[in-house]
């Protein structure tokens, strides 16, 4: 009788496989997984807690880096929250700016997934092919307020500032030509044999698992749930923009991959529209001691600049009151639940990171699978460990 | 279904002993449970052929202090069948002889097992009859509990023994 014995292994917290600082505990019975147990909280920075003493305005750059591979997806959500708190709208131009803020940074973050995870499973080229576009859109950012990682573009009632001169020229040249690198990306992998060795049957959530462990966004799509905040509860005016939500059957790795290429046409479709749409207009919504004036009229207008002014110095006091908002980012649905005591600082924000959930799934997917394939559906979750942890 | 039709359904499949409270602010509504209910409640949300509740967004906590009772669990419920959701909360309250409690929700959503971990460890709320009440983003070690109200964001040398000593004001 031969005795076996399971092997316990250690992955991470620094393995290039983990994209952060993320550890398992792999119990193996030779080359097959048998329980992945994770461990978190490397990256824990206590944001909530932070964002308990900060004024409303000051939450913003701290959101964008939870989730800093879709950062306007972040000031998005938080921004919406607020505003609903304040039962303000931002403008329609805004809003289609903000549109086109959150599409590109959903490619941006799809992008990365994609080459990262095809470096992962043993396919170097697609990772530099995307850093080509993956820069394209870096520079987008950093024409609309500077920052290339996080752009920090977003404010409560609208934007910092109006769009810069040549954005939309070369909005359009991207989407002109987004189409076209897609596709070679997808001659790279789609029907790649080795690729699809690698990920068909990879790593299975079935619909049923999906739906308790609580996945959302591409994971859950993979998995034939067709479910897109976008279209089910639209906010930002989504429900104007013409675009179909891709669902795959598989529960594999290799439907997320469908899901996420298939993602990235759509976006492109949608920002398109918004190029077309895009209305003039104020950027930012109107409501004195609340909403930050027009920069201009701070310069000019002595009113304007004392509302400027409190507002930095005694920050925005919304009414009591609490509020859940919640957005389709590149990951699923990501959420903020914020309660505000009438003082000028969140009295509890709490961060529904899909990453965060997506994670939960892990377990369930890599029993019984080979060890190889635990790198494999790892990066097919597409987590961002600072969004794990906060 | 609207808001106001879930809470009517709530409020008539419970007593007005379990079905506490119910608020509204911006268009959405919340309903404060008894706390002993908050299973039984939570199974109906879920099981209920009209609100089918399948989906769990999160479990969280919010710290009341210094106001009694102290911490107020919140679940915030999506129905992927019927595209609507919904806020309910429970309040707990911790005494001298024991710590704040209330039954785990895993078994009605598997997606709570993590939620309940990170709102046990970062608010001390015990969750019963949790199949893993391991701590989860926060060392074993550490006793302290951040997110309440009077736990200082800059941590202190018993709570947080191993952060750098740094400059407190």
């Amino acid at each position: 009788m031969p005795v076996t014995e399971s092997l316990e292994l250690n992955l991470g917290p620094h393995h290039p496989s983990t994209h952060g600082v993320f550890r398992a505990v792999v119990e193996l019975d030779g080359e097959i997984v048998v329980n992945a147990t994770p461990h978190l909280g490397y990256l824990h920075r206590g944001f909530e807690k932070t964002c308990e003493n900060k004024h409303y305005h000051q939450v913003i750059p701290l959101a964008e880096r939870c989730d800093y591979m879709g950062a306007s997806s972040n000031s998005l959500v938080y921004c919406l929250t607020v505003e609903k708190l304040l039962g303000v709208e931002a403008p329609e131009r805004a809003q289609v700016i903000r549109v086109m803020m959150a599409e590109l940074s959903r490619i941006f973050s799809h992008l990365f997934w994609m080459g990262t995870h095809a470096h992962d499973v043993g396919a170097m080229t697609p990772l530099f092919y995307m850093l080509r576009e993956r820069e394209e859109i870096m520079n987008l950012f950093e024409l609309t307020a500077g920052g290339r990682l996080m752009p920090n573009y977003l404010r409560i009632g609208g934007l910092i500032r109006d769009l810069e001169d040549g954005f939309v020229e070369r909005l359009r040249a991207f989407t002109d030509h987004f189409d076209r690198r897609v596709d070679e990306y997808e001659e790279l992998l789609t029907k790649n044999a080795i690729y699809m060795d690698r990920t068909m049957g990879v790593g299975i959530l079935s619909k049923e698992d999906a739906i308790a462990l609580g996945a959302s966004g591409p994971m859950a799509r993979a998995s034939g749930i067709n479910w897109d905040i976008r279209k089910s509860e639209p906010y930002s005016g989504y429900e104007q923009y013409d675009f179909d939500v891709p669902v795959e059957t598989g529960c594999d790795v290799y439907s997320r991959y469908l899901v996420r290429i298939a993602e990235m046409r759509q976006s492109r479709r949608i920002l398109v529209q918004t190029l077309e749409k895009l209305p003039a207009g104020p950027i930012r919504a109107s409501k004195p001691g609340v909403i930050f004036p027009p920069q201009e009229e701070i310069y000019t207008k002595m009113e304007s600049l004392i509302h400027h002014f409190m507002l930095v110095v005694e920050g925005l006091k919304p009414p009591v009151g609490e509020v859940y908002q919640c957005i389709e980012s590149p990951r699923g649905e990501l959420g903020a639940y914020l309660i505000s005591d009438g003082g000028p600082q969140p009295y509890r924000l709490k961060w529904r990171a899909p990453a965060f959930v997506n994670l939960e799934s892990l377990g369930r997917m890599s029993k019984g699978c080979f060890f190889a394939d635990l790198i494999a559906i790892l990066s097919s979750i597409d987590i961002v460990l600072a969004e794990v942890d906060r | 279904m609207k808001q106001e039709e879930i809470q009517e359904k709530l409020s008539t499949a419970f007593s007005s002993e379990v079905i506490q409270a119910v608020d509204e602010f911006q268009g959405q509504i919340y309903v404060t449970v008894a706390q002993e209910k908050i299973r039984e409640v939570c199974l109906f949300l879920k099981n209920d052929p009209d609100l089918a509740f399948d989906f769990l967004s999160f479990v969280g906590a919010v710290d009341k202090y210094p106001k009694k009772p102290r911490f107020e669990v919140v679940y915030q419920v999506y129905s992927l069948k019927r595209n609507h959701r919904f806020r309910i909360k429970a309040l707990v309250d911790e005494t001298e002889e024991a710590s704040a409690s209330i039954d785990s929700v895993v078994s009605v959503w598997p997606t709570a097992d993590w939620h309940e971990r990170e709102t046990a460890e970062m608010f001390g709320i015990n969750f019963n009859g949790h199949p893993d009440p391991r701590k989860l983003l926060l060392p074993e070690h550490w006793e302290a509990h951040p997110l309440r109200k009077d736990f200082s964001a800059l941590g202190n040398d018993q709570d947080t023994p191993d952060l750098p000593p740094r400059v407190r004001n």
